[in-house]
């Protein structure tokens, strides 16, 4: 198999596809659109169904559907469109049915939105922040994966950089081991009739035949299913981490030009490393805590007022040394990142950070 | 005056209707109220499907509200959605498991006050679901507030002195909404409140289930059913004031159905 050109939306579609995801919706927001455009081109021959929804309401219930019969689901949206799916995305928590939510956000302030939630009820969302398009290639498949073995639904947090740019790549389908069988819990009404039809209900409160934990323990459950999956699912990247006396920190595909700045204050003589979280929940705690011991700076670099910075002063070895540089960076047209996702910004704001006396910090 | 016969006995014992559980059914037990027209009607959805052979195929997505305890007691595989949603779950289900029945259960708050939205897309999408309404015209499940089918006059905890139109605006008659839709391929209004109604709603809800399965596209039954409880009437009134009130505003009867074949 040789390389092909594809824009980052192109490449998902078909990555997704690869996973075997079988249905999609969504309905039209920048830098979302050219997934939902593509899906819509390419699932229909690959045996699967796309549809363009009326709302983003309709779309994730639509989703939540699907994912309920045991096929591999998916939808998206970005910013507003994430907001009016919430609802939907806890409901799929709390009912453990696996989906997997393409947020191809518009900028880096949706990092609450996306690790916190705005749904109901004890939930988590697994949230992956690819830095470029084949990891987010190899993310949408693993995604997949991570959404039926634990049935949450899951987000993948792209950008426009993600959707818009194009690479030569190869997409090439990744094994992840095998999976519980969905047949206890999937609606395809063949166990209707039988004594022992099958119910999803966020009550958990089963049928008279097979009566369910009710809610309490039920949820319980739920808990102690996103605490296994705190303990094992964290993921993160460091670059020239080990000796470093300044640790960038930073997600996305913010994380490529923070490498590069790495490598050019290195040049310099400063001892520059950085951290990158991919996985933005469950936070890399212990990665985080191990690479920040001993560093005189922690430096937070995102696209926003501050959200990915709590998580840090949560989990650093010292919260001491522990400074947002980044700050809120929007283009006009507000599809996507502004003048900060810029390596002259990162480099000058990493030696003025470096130069302020501790004294000097808020 | 024409005699009747009366000398020879009933062919078979007379019984009491609550005696014979629906084979699908997996228990009768249940916390609505006497009186609750829902019962009543989810019964000839049940015998529908058994009477179609279409129980061991068939997938119920329900929505918020008292009817919501049929689904639990339910011999049917079965989901509860968000408040609203169920034709756009019911959706996402039946495109990838089309040769299931599915069917969609809502009332008047779930699927007209908070759901207009998804019922009239999935219909204007033709999907190939048998949606259900049992319209009591009020928020039953809450305790009796104003719903968006509510009729005028109607008191109801948040129209206390009766549903005014220059205040709280007209009911909307939804099967009316849905007829008009291109996609929608039956659209029927039924009741339970007296034996005929019921006889002929089962007629209704058996046509749709059976249009679903020919994939003539959506199908809608809606379905009066009394909520003396949220209408603060006695028990024994329930019919009655189903019949003076919304059956007087909505009508009954098939408002959109294919040419019979042949
Ligand atoms: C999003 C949301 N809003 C409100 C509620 C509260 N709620 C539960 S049932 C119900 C109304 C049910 O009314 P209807 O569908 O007419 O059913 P009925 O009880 O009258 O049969 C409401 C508002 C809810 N469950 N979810
Ligand atoms: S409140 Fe109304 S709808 Fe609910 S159970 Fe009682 S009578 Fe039935
Ligand atoms: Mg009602």
């Amino acid at each position: 198999m040789t390389p092909r050109l594809l824009q980052g939306s192109g490449a998902i579609a078909d990555a997704a596809i690869l996973a075997g995801c079988r249905f999609f919706t969504g309905y039209p927001m920048l830098p979302f659109t050219e997934l939902l455009e593509e899906m819509a081109r390419k699932l229909p021959a690959a045996g699967g169904v796309c549809i363009n929804a009326q709302s983003e309401i309709e779309a994730v219930n639509m989703a939540l559907g699907a994912a309920a019969t045991g096929a591999r689901a998916a939808t998206g949206s970005c910013g507003q469109g994430i907001s009016l799916m919430q609802e939907g995305i806890a409901e799929l928590a709390l009912n453990q049915l696996p989906l997997v939510v393409f947020n191809m956000a518009r900028g880096q302030q949706d990092y609450f939105q996306s690790t916190r939630g705005g749904g109901w009820g004890d939930y988590r969302t697994i949230t992956l922040a690819p830095k470029d398009i084949p990891e987010a290639v190899a993310h949408t498949q693993l995604l997949f994966h991570l959404a039926d073995r634990y049935r949450t639904p899951v987000i993948l947090y792209g950008d426009y950089v993600i959707a818009h740019t194009s690479v030569g790549i190869e997409i090439e389908a990744l094994d992840f081991g095998p999976l519980p069988p969905k047949d206890d819990w999937a609606l395809d009404g063949t166990m209707s009739g039988t004594g022992r039809a099958r119910q999803t209900w966020t009550w958990a409160r089963g049928k008279p035949n097979t009566p369910g934990p009710g809610p309490s323990a039920a949820w319980e459950s739920i808990a102690e299913k996103y605490a296994a999956i705190e303990r094992s699912e964290q993921r993160f990247e460091t670059y020239r981490s080990e000796d470093a006396d300044i640790l960038v920190v930073s997600f996305g595909t913010t994380s490529v030009f923070v490498d590069r700045v790495v490598d050019e204050l290195r040049e310099e003589g400063l001892a520059v490393g950085s951290f990158r979280p991919i996985t933005l929940w469950p936070f890399p705690a212990e990665g985080l805590a191990e690479a920040t011991h001993g560093c005189a700076h922690v430096l937070v670099y995102e696209l926003n007022a501050g959200q990915m910075v709590d998580d840090v002063r949560m989990y650093a070895a010292d919260r001491s040394v522990i400074r947002s540089i980044g700050g809120v960076s929007q283009d006009d047209s507000g599809m996507r990142q502004g003048d900060l996702l810029n390596a002259d910004e990162v480099r000058q704001r990493v030696r003025q950070a470096v130069a302020t006396p501790a004294s000097a910090r808020q | 005056m024409t005699t009747v016969e009366i000398s020879t006995g009933p062919e078979r014992p007379a019984h009491r209707v609550a005696d014979f559980k629906p084979d699908l059914l997996q228990s009768s037990e249940h916390d609505l109220c006497p009186g609750c027209g829902h019962p009543v009607a989810w019964r000839l959805v049940l015998d529908a499907l058994v009477e179609l052979e279409l129980s061991r195929r068939s997938i119920l997505i329900a929505g918020h509200g008292c009817y919501t305890q049929m689904m639990r007691i339910s011999d049917i595989d079965s989901l509860q959605c968000l408040h609203g949603r169920a034709p756009a779950v019911a959706t996402g289900v039946k495109r990838m498991v089309p040769e299931a029945t599915v069917v969609t259960l809502q009332g008047d708050g779930d699927m007209v006050s908070e759901g207009l939205h998804e019922v009239l897309h999935a219909a204007s999408r033709g999907e190939k679901v048998t949606a259900l309404l049992f319209n009591n015209g009020v928020f039953g499940d809450t305790g009796g507030h104003m719903t968006a089918t509510t009729v005028l006059g109607q008191r109801t905890k948040t129209s206390l002195e009766g549903r005014d139109a220059s205040v709280y605006g007209y009911p909307i008659d939804v099967a009316r909404l849905l007829a008009q839709i291109e996609g929608a391929a039956y659209v029927a209004r039924g009741a339970v409140n007296t034996p005929g109604m019921i006889a002929r709603t089962k007629r209704m809800i058996r046509r749709a289930l059976e249009l679903q399965m020919a994939g003539a596209g959506f199908t809608f039954v809606e379905v009066l059913t009394m909520c003396p409880t949220g209408w603060f009437v006695p028990t024994l009134d329930g019919p009655e004031y189903l019949e003076d009130s919304m059956m007087e505003t909505f009508g009954i009867g098939e408002l959109k159905s294919p040419a019979p074949a042949g």
